[in-house]
């Protein structure tokens, strides 16, 4: 993959040669049919019903223990569901351990603790996925990184160890590890919620790089400000349910529900 | 009474002999103990209820009953359960094994357990089987952090060699005790028998230190 130029936002994401040509209607990368999540008896995620099509920036807020980080780790399989179907670019999460490794190369993860591998240079965190997971020779998987770390603004520190990096270091590093897998799909799992304020913008900057390159974004967030100006559509969830589905300048503007309102109050 | 020198010179081989017994035991059983360790280590930490239940109940029995029982065990009872004739080096071998592994394998679940899930989580999702995960992400940080705790394992097992006096293997503290048996000189021969195994550790002491300078602990 050539790392794409940061550029005004294509109606479809950029795909390479080996994707199939673009439909004319945008495709739908992930598909909840009536979604059930329980741990025990607690029912975290209730009959979602919800379809994402490639190029959108989808925004999940909501109260803690609404669901949100549930939905997300469900779309990479990482939590399996307990009632419904789920497909994510058209592979079932219900599938074999080897769908499971073809849904989650699709769908790359950035960590709200970053979760950087700490035995491991930023240089050697980036290039790991390809190597391990394609097979890509290591000194092309080094140069994929290198042209990877450049991207998030961290040429510079290619041979340092995670814990030499500061936390907005360590999370742009974390994004170009998922990058470097080259996925179809972002999910991000409130990722600047570990960081100082000072830190978040750094991060928030790579992100909105990535959603104007037409990536197709889930950002688990509170960051209402990124939302406004970069998702293309606001999800509130509330009891495991999807609250609230829309535009985010609009629903921003005008709470249309009385719990968004007031959760957008204790928020900002 | 007066320290004599030459008793000491005069022992000095056959407990060098003895030392090198001491040395090849605890290599061999330590050898064994870390794959059994590792084994069963990650059995009880990764394996299904059926798998981690069996490691489970082999560290318990273990751990449950001193290392000479299960010296006098593998070397006495285990022929006669058996039918199988077991030369005293190999019981030796054999319990160095078994009793380390045990406690290996404590070390080596304790040492995965403690990685943070999350990197497990970042290596699964980007499509890695859960060997790899195991093996190139969560292993590299468990194995640092196991070197402290398997230092002091080593120096244990080494240690316990001793025991194997009960069984007639020739190892240093059996050396010592025959020499002693012969001319009754305890005191010499006695710190003598010390300052070897004194030795013995110091060097692996230094090696363990060694290892943990070249490798940060994560």
């Amino acid at each position: 993959m050539n790392t794409p130029e940061v550029g005004p936002r294509p109606s479809q994401a950029p795909r390479g040669p080996d994707r199939p040509a673009a439909p004319d209607r945008p495709e739908t990368m992930v598909e909840f049919a009536a979604v059930s999540k329980r741990f025990g008896a607690t029912v975290v995620l209730d009959r979602v019903d919800l379809r994402i099509h490639a190029g959108e920036v989808v925004v999940l807020i909501g109260p803690s223990g609404s669901g949100k980080s549930t939905l997300l780790r469900c779309i990479n399989a990482l939590e399996p569901i307990s009632g419904g179907e789920l497909h994510v670019d058209g592979l079932s999460v219900r599938g074999s351990q080897a769908q499971l490794r073809a849904i989650r190369q699709e769908a790359g993860m950035v960590f709200q603790q970053f979760n950087l591998f700490p035995q491991m240079t930023a240089l050697q965190n980036v290039a790991f996925g390809p190597r391990q997971v394609r097979g890509t020779p290591k000194a092309e998987a080094e140069e994929q990184a290198r042209a990877l770390l450049a991207k998030v603004g961290l040429a510079d520190r290619a041979g340092h160890y995670p814990s030499e990096l500061s936390g907005g270091q360590q999370q742009r590093v974390a994004i170009a590890r998922a990058l470097a897998v080259r996925p179809k799909l972002m999910l991000f799992d409130e990722p600047t919620s570990a960081l100082d304020p000072e830190l978040r913008q750094e991060v928030l900057r790579v992100m909105q790089a990535l959603a104007e390159e037409g990536m197709t974004m889930v950002v688990v967030t509170h960051e209402m400000a990124f939302a406004r100006k970069v998702g293309t559509r606001l999800i509130f969830m509330e009891g495991g349910r999807i609250a609230v589905d829309g535009p985010p300048v609009a629903l921003l503007d005008d709470p249309p529900n009385q719990r968004l309102r007031d959760f957008l109050q204790h928020v900002d | 009474m007066d320290f004599d020198w030459s008793v000491i010179g005069q022992a000095l081989p056959a407990l060098l002999q003895g030392a090198k017994l001491t040395v090849l035991i605890a290599l061999a059983g330590l050898a064994g103990g870390v794959l059994v360790g590792l084994l069963f280590g990650l059995m009880r930490a990764y394996g299904n209820r059926f798998v981690a239940l069996l490691a489970a109940v082999y560290v318990e029995f273990v751990r449950g009953t001193p290392i000479v029982v299960q010296v006098m065990f593998i070397y006495f009872a285990l022929p006669v359960l058996m039918g199988i004739r077991v030369d005293p080096m190999t019981a030796a071998v054999v319990s160095i094994i078994v009793n380390a592994g045990a406690y290996i394998s404590e070390i080596v679940r304790g040492a995965f357990q403690s990685v943070p899930k999350g990197l497990s989580e970042a290596g699964l999702a980007m499509g890695l089987a859960r060997w790899r995960v195991l093996a190139f992400v969560v292993g590299p940080v468990a194995f640092r952090r196991m070197i402290p705790p398997l230092g002091n394992q080593f120096i244990v097992s080494l240690k316990d060699t001793s025991l194997f006096i009960v069984i007639g293997v020739g190892e240093l503290t059996r050396q010592g005790q025959e020499i002693m048996a012969a001319n009754f000189r305890a005191v010499e021969i006695w710190s003598a028998v010390a300052v070897i195994y004194l030795a013995m550790i110091g060097v692996l002491t230094l090696m363990l230190h060694g290892i943990e300078r070249r490798m940060r602990i994560l």
